[in-house]
């Protein structure tokens, strides 16, 4: 079982004027193993905070997190990362980013071959092996960091607004590719986005975060994601619970915005 | 001294300077006419000649727009051609047909005659026969005839851009201290403050009634200003086949780039280390930050004379000297080098499961390499612009020393030549860096 349990996790930042800051307050999330978990929220909300704690780049100040029962006390390849972009290794090849991971555990190269090149083929990039990755697209930048995180065979798979920085085109490709990925690997992904419609359609339960201080505002179990595995996502944006969701959750969080602008309104 | 004294110097100083620059102003007219009147002869030739479109030629707006300015190639070989046009031009070049040639200075045999009178009236003429010879060549005195009367004929040679005084009483009966004197100068009144052009010549009385004689100059320079461009050339393959003062050109070359490589690489060595040591870690760089901060800043021309002092004028304090140029330099880049990281990819390869040593090496190490390269760039630039003016000050050997010893006995062509392969080397040295970086970090700006 390589289930998540975060307990009563809060994170107060220090301002540099002095002073701190509540980035989350008592955050407690149980997450199955296999599940794809969405994080949605304003700017602001912690989200990208909660995300850099269970990765375990930062420490935080109250609160747990256990993976598979063990307590997480830094970065581990057991977590692997996704990010929005910059992340790859310029100098290095398509396939030797890919398979960075089993490198530097010290599997032999004839040995790593054949599972990076299974990943490659899957997130068809097996033509572009050995371009250097500054020649390739937004898009496939990001499949070659989808691969080289599953080519560590990670227990979670962290995504930190993975798909922020594509056209919207490119962004509906890859949806499909991550629902695929989902399904065909059986990962526990925990993806972060800014985009409504990407938290619905990809996420199988969908955290809606609020801000100051960071805590769950809201939490929905939904089908879509189930309905997405293989099949067209426009189809499924024409789903009538698809609209009714994604209208509840966007003026959720336009209420959390204005009450941020009103806030800071105020303080002027 | 008094105090304000420095600033009346300095004002002076700037008068002077401005005195300079306003006289160089009418050349300076001269030469931006010729750029826009070949810039007008080029588009008037391109427009002949219709060299098809590409895309910059359909934009519209090209002024401004800094993507369509390109270095023009034909400019670059018009400029270039100027220059030696110029030189050749100014320096009377073989290479050149004579009609191109400024006027030179006046070489050949001529004649004046002058008019002295003697203490109670008497006047005779007499003529003087002159031969004015290019340096370096040897010109026979011309026999003449002595003549009549009480003023007989002279003989002088002169060297073209030098003058002479002419005793011209030395073999007349009319003589100086009996209250002899010159009168005319080719049947034209002569005194002292009213020279005689002879044509050819400016004739002046000096202060003691000798003939001050300066053949005309011309507007070329001399050679041992400025040689001509040939005898430059002829210069280089006489060095470089028999060497200059005992040492061969491939010598001095040789020496010169040793020590820059020497010094540089030393530099590396210690500099690249040190930046990533004050990169990566608080205290080394709470440590160095105010020594490097503080070296950073001081010419290394500045510690020549230190150097010499502490460690002589031979190789070690040249190459000390280097390692101290490209020393700050290389830590400097190595150091923003590491700071550049993005720290997505540092994080990403923890998450990979890489060691502390593992992202040294793979990461950061390759992450640094583009900055570490236009340090090295910048620190070969400057240790070669530092060996030279330290072989200028001190050394046996080396183009720097070359030069300066050339320059004591006036061998211009030597001095020339030297301060052109300087720049030619130092060029290459920065092109062949550049090739480098394109072959070994070829993901430069593609993060």
């Amino acid at each position: 079982m390589s289930d998540l349990h975060i307990e009563n996790v809060s994170m107060r930042f220090d301002l540099p004027g002095g002073g701190s800051v509540q980035a989350l307050k008592n955050i407690n999330l149980d997450i199955k193993s296999g599940q794809l978990l969405s994080v949605l929220g304003p700017s602001g909300c912690g989200k990208t905070t909660l995300l850099n704690i269970i990765a375990g780049f930062l420490a935080p100040t109250d609160g747990d997190i256990h993976l598979e029962g063990e307590l997480i006390n830094g970065p581990g390849p057991e977590r692997g990362m996704v990010f929005q972009q910059g992340a790859l290794f310029e100098w290095m090849s398509v396939r030797k980013n890919v398979s960075f991971g089993p490198d530097m555990k010290g599997v032999a190269k004839a040995k790593s071959a054949p599972e990076v090149d299974r990943l490659l083929e899957l997130v068809g990039l097996q033509d572009f092996k050995d371009k250097a990755v500054y020649e390739l697209s937004g898009g496939m930048q990001q499949r070659v960091a989808l691969a080289r995180c599953l080519a560590n065979d990670p227990d979670v798979i962290l995504m930190d607004e993975p798909l922020g920085a594509l056209d919207a085109l490119t962004r509906e490709k890859m949806q499909s590719l991550v629902l695929d990925l989902w399904k065909e690997t059986g990962k526990t992904i925990i993806l972060i986005t800014h985009s409504v419609e990407e938290a619905l359609l990809l996420g199988e339960r969908l955290l809606v975060m609020a801000p100051r201080p960071g805590r769950v505002h809201k939490e929905y179990y939904l089908p879509f994601a189930d309905l997405g595995v293989g099949a067209d996502l426009r189809e499924v944006k024409k789903h009538p619970d698809y609209t009714a969701k994604r209208e509840e959750i966007l003026a959720m969080i336009w209420e959390m915005e204005e009450e941020i602008m009103g806030r800071t309104e105020g303080a002027n | 001294m008094h105090e304000s004294s420095v600033f009346s110097d300095l004002a002076n100083e700037t008068l002077n300077i401005i005195i300079s620059i306003s006289s160089i102003l009418p050349y300076l007219f001269g030469y931006i006419v010729i750029i826009l009147a070949s810039l007008f002869i080029w588009r008037t030739v391109r427009r002949g000649v219709s060299l098809g479109k590409n895309y910059n030629s359909l934009k519209t707006v090209t002024f401004g727009d800094e993507s369509t300015v390109v270095s023009n190639k034909s400019a670059s070989i018009v400029s270039v051609l100027l220059i030696f046009l110029l030189w050749g031009s100014f320096t009377g070049s073989k290479l050149l047909p004579g009609f191109l040639h400024m006027p030179g200075p006046y070489v050949g045999s001529n004649e004046f005659t002058y008019t002295a009178q003697n203490d109670v009236g008497e006047e005779d003429s007499a003529t003087v026969s002159l031969v004015v010879h290019v340096a370096g060549e040897k010109a026979s005195k011309p026999t003449i005839k002595a003549g009549d009367g009480i003023a007989v004929n002279d003989v002088m040679v002169i060297q073209a851009y030098r003058s002479k005084l002419l005793a011209w009483d030395l073999n007349d009966q009319v003589k100086r201290k009996w209250g002899g004197k010159i009168v005319k100068v080719n049947d034209q009144p002569i005194s002292k403050n009213n020279p005689v052009d002879v044509g050819f010549a400016r004739v002046s009385l000096t202060d003691k009634g000798t003939l001050n004689v300066v053949p005309h100059k011309g507007i070329q320079m001399e050679h041992i200003y400025l040689p001509a461009p040939e005898q430059v050339w002829t210069r280089l393959v006489n060095i470089a086949n028999q060497g200059y003062q005992n040492v061969t050109l491939g010598q001095h070359l040789g020496f010169s780039l040793w020590r820059v490589i020497i010094g540089f690489l030393i530099g590396a060595l210690v500099g690249i280390p040190l930046g990533y040591a004050m990169g990566l870690s608080n205290w080394f760089r709470g440590w160095f930050d105010p020594i490097v901060e503080f070296m950073r800043p001081v010419p290394p021309l500045a510690l020549i004379p230190l150097v010499i002092i502490w460690a002589g004028i031979g190789e070690e304090g040249k190459v000390v000297l280097l390692f101290l140029a490209a020393l700050w330099i290389m830590a400097i880049a190595a150091r923003s080098g590491v700071s550049g990281v993005r720290i997505t990819k540092i994080h990403a390869a923890y998450s990979l499961g890489a060691s502390k040593f593992q992202i040294l090496l793979r990461v950061i190490i390759p992450n640094s390499l583009p900055e570490i390269f236009t340090g090295a760039r910048v620190a070969m630039g400057v240790c070669w612009g530092t060996v030279v003016a330290a072989e200028l000050v001190a050394a046996e050997k080396g183009l720097g020393k070359m030069i300066v010893a050339a320059s004591k006995f006036q061998n211009t062509d030597v001095v020339i030549m030297g301060i052109v392969l300087i720049g030619v080397i130092g060029f290459a040295i920065d092109v062949g860096i550049r090739l480098l970086e394109k072959y070994l970090v070829p993901w430069k700006g593609k993060g």
